[in-house]
């Protein structure tokens, strides 16, 4: 098959190009230019376009640059921003992989007649044993597993998707690109958005974007107790960095109104819920899969721990199942709107669909 | 992996396994329409530079026999270039590439009298980058890619030191009217230095007719059949400017660093047989252009070409193409052995979205599929029509 890889300079991504060479496809590598500005490893990140580059020529495969920072700022960079401004806390590696990587780096791979497109992350595509559909399946590496943000692929994109090393562990992976005396074999996973610095963070990429507005933060009787800087910067669940004095009893943030720039905080107990609307869902199988499960299995973060809950559908006048109702069946913390939440078969190995979290549910 | 045209000199394969491979190759396999990004090397240049990278090694600043008969070269080799750009020999300063002819230019300039700098909006990023560093003002150009005179003359004040308007646009071509410009200079900014980026000019324009309006102007051996780093500027007499360089003084104080001799004498030799060649090259090739956008016109609806044919080079066939994207494009040129471009790349190797369209007012669905053919002396028909038939497939492929 012709295959073109997406090689970010990382060692997954080498090792995912590697072993199709070995499988016998014909590989070219694709290393997407995306964020234009600063970032940890220089402009344009050129020295990881440099290892991606290095690795391809090692392989004996052509590389490829493609310059998406267009779409990557009209479809990443400009809904986070916007995002924070309306106090939700966006996940923009997920935006990426659902607007570019899965997209637009696929359409074009088409355009140039490539069979499929190959990407470094941990996650499986898998037939369904009844052969109605392609699942998307956690990579073999638990820890690793990163099927949480590539959630949003649809049964036509998985058929032409591969992740060559969804079935190793990173160790593994780390191995054979050693074994391959492939430069990138040592080099530290990415672990962070790729257009905020480490030095600057969150607080520098927004603050040069949108004008932060000040916020007091009150207990939940509506008391004053500190105030915060910017209430844009003040994600649902926080603990530090809300100004209040140490010790005394654990206290989360447990509402934001960005409107009138008030935090509230509380204790835990504050901060559970039955359930929430989940939206602007998309589905692995479709959705009438939830019909074969009494419950499922719920994750909120990349690497959150997936809690039972049933999900059922509701209308949400669009005609179709994009909005869900996830009730927990022990309650939890509140999700903070704007996060991804993706839903796993009760095995917890196969993604069955996900989404954005909206409002909480009330008992 | 390795595609057909690929041919690796040393018959090895590529294995994962392997040490770094080095994928060498054979320019005659493919169909090369990139020559205003470099142009093969004349035959003649690289036999005249072989001396020098071998046993006549000497340091043309030393001292003794050796070292004069190799300063000889040198001298020889500046008499060659000022006879074809028209200058005196003392007026010929080499560098160690286009790009630094160009920073030494402006940055000079502002160091020694001080004052700002003005450049056209669609100088390569070796002037407009150097402007723009030292504060300097951008100033518009008309449909075609020349300057907008009028805007030229808007942008001048006591404050300008130094005018930079390139002869050749290295993108699309366009010839600017460099007398025209040094009147409206004379007359707006008459104590301003006007330097010309003559880069892409020397294959297409006899340097002698631009000469007289500048009192700098900047060239590159290897985009007329010389080496890569190499290029000279040329600085009129009675124009001074800081070196950029400090060091051993070479080239009477105004170029610091050993003299890359095998480069100048190529240089030299290069740019001899082009000026010598100028003329039926320039009708031949003019051809062969006309005959490739003509083919690419009357094959696809929705082909412009960018600037018309009376106002730019004769080895310039830059296109743009509607509804495709030009990295595409590109992608399957590649594939098929065709080379060309679109715009200038940045350190990461991707492409940029050409500063030069966005200022000549560009139709953005026409912009973003920019095609740069650039045509040079070893361009034959075979080429341009195997080319024509691989854009027309290409084309209908990505708009399928």
């Amino acid at each position: 098959m012709k295959v073109m890889v997406a090689m970010s300079g990382g060692v997954d991504s080498s090792v995912a190009a590697a072993l199709l060479v070995e499988q016998g496809h014909d590989v070219v590598g694709v290393t997407m230019r995306l964020w234009g500005g600063e970032s940890d490893t220089g402009c344009c990140s050129v020295s990881d376009v440099d290892d991606a580059r290095r690795v391809a020529q090692q392989l004996g495969i052509d590389h490829l640059v493609f310059n998406f920072s267009d779409d990557f700022d009209t479809h990443v960079v400009a809904p986070y921003v916007q995002a924070h401004t309306a106090g939700l806390t966006p996940n923009p590696c997920i935006e990426c992989n659902r607007h570019v990587k899965f997209a637009r780096l696929s359409e074009r791979a088409t355009l140039l007649g490539f069979d499929a497109v190959a990407t470094g992350h941990h996650a499986r595509v898998t037939p369904a044993a009844d052969g109605s559909h392609v699942e998307l399946e956690r990579g073999l590496d638990r820890a690793k597993d990163q099927s949480y943000v590539v959630h949003m692929i649809d049964q036509a994109e998985l058929a032409r998707t591969m992740f060559p090393v969804g079935d190793m562990t990173k160790t593994d992976v780390r191995a054979h690109a050693a074994r391959l005396g492939l430069r990138t074999a040592t080099k530290p996973d990415s672990q962070d958005v790729c257009f905020i610095t480490s030095t600057g963070g969150r607080t520098a990429f927004l603050g040069t974007r949108i004008p932060f507005r000040s916020a007091s933060v009150v207990d939940t009787a509506g008391a004053v107790v500190g105030s915060v800087p910017a209430v844009e910067m003040v994600t649902l669940g926080q603990r530090r960095g809300i100004g209040l004095p140490g010790g005394g009893p654990k206290r989360f943030v447990v509402d934001i109104d960005v409107e009138a720039a008030v935090v509230t905080v509380g204790d835990e107990a504050d901060l559970l819920t039955p359930g929430h609307t989940v939206r602007e869902m998309t589905w692995v199988g479709g959705s009438h899969r939830l019909a074969d499960f009494e419950h499922v299995l719920v994750q909120c973060s990349a690497h959150g721990t997936p809690q039972r809950a049933t999900v059922t559908v509701v209308a949400d006048g669009t005609g179709g199942s994009r909005s869900v109702e996830v009730r927990w069946l022990d309650r939890q913390r509140r999700i903070a709107p704007g996060q991804s939440v993706v839903l796993y078969d009760p095995t917890d190995r196969f993604v069955l669909g996900g989404g954005i979290a909206a409002a909480p549910l009330t008992d | 992996m390795q595609r057909g045209w690929w041919r690796r000199r040393d018959g090895s394969s590529a294995t994962a396994a392997g040490g770094t491979l080095h994928g060498v190759i054979a320019a005659d396999t493919l169909t090369y329409l990139d020559h205003a990004a470099t142009t093969p090397m004349r035959p003649e240049a690289v036999e005249a530079m072989l001396p020098f990278l071998t046993e006549r090694f000497a340091n043309p600043s030393g001292s003794h026999r050796f070292a004069r008969s190799v300063r000889q070269a040198v001298d020889e080799a500046r008499d060659v270039v000022a006879d074809v750009v028209g200058c005196k020999p003392g007026e010929v300063v080499f560098t160690g590439c286009g790009t630094e002819s160009d920073n030494a230019a402006i940055t000079g300039t502002q160091q020694r009298h001080g004052g700002i700098a003005v450049c056209s909006a669609v100088e390569h990023h070796a002037v407009l980058h150097a402007v723009e560093h030292g504060g300097g003002r951008v100033v518009a150009v008309d449909a075609a890619g020349r300057i907008d005179l009028d805007a030229l003359a808007a942008a001048l004040d006591d404050t300008v030191s130094v005018v930079s308007v390139m002869a050749v646009n290295n993108e699309v071509g366009s010839i600017n009217p460099l007398d025209a410009v040094a009147a409206v200079v004379g007359e707006h900014a008459p104590r301003a230095l006007l330097h010309t980026d003559a880069i892409q000019a020397a294959c297409w324009l006899d340097l002698r007719d631009v000469t007289p309006h500048v009192q700098l102007m900047a060239l590159s051996a290897h985009k007329f059949g010389g080496p890569k780093g190499v290029g000279a500027l040329i600085v009129r007499q009675g124009t001074s400017i800081e070196p950029l360089l400090q060091g051993g003084g070479q080239e009477r104080d105004r170029r610091s660093g050993t003299h890359n001799v095998a480069g100048i004498v190529a240089m030299a030799e290069a740019l001899r047989l082009t000026d010598l060649e100028r003329r039926d090259d320039v009708v031949r090739i003019a051809a062969l252009r006309d005959r490739l956008v003509d083919s690419l016109i009357d094959q696809l609806d929705d082909v412009i070409e960018t600037v018309p044919r009376n106002a730019k080079i004769a080895g310039s066939a830059h296109v743009c193409i509607a509804d495709i994207e030009s990295e595409a494009l590109l992608y399957l040129l590649d594939e098929a052995g065709v080379c060309a471009s679109a715009a200038s790349a940045c350190a990461s190797g991707a492409m940029e979205p050409s500063h030069v369209l966005a200022a000549m007012g560009i139709d953005k669905r026409f912009a973003v599929g920019a095609l740069r053919m650039s045509l040079g002396r070893t361009t034959t028909g075979a080429d341009v029509d195997r080319a024509t038939a691989v854009l027309v497939d290409s084309v209908r492929r990505l708009r399928r």
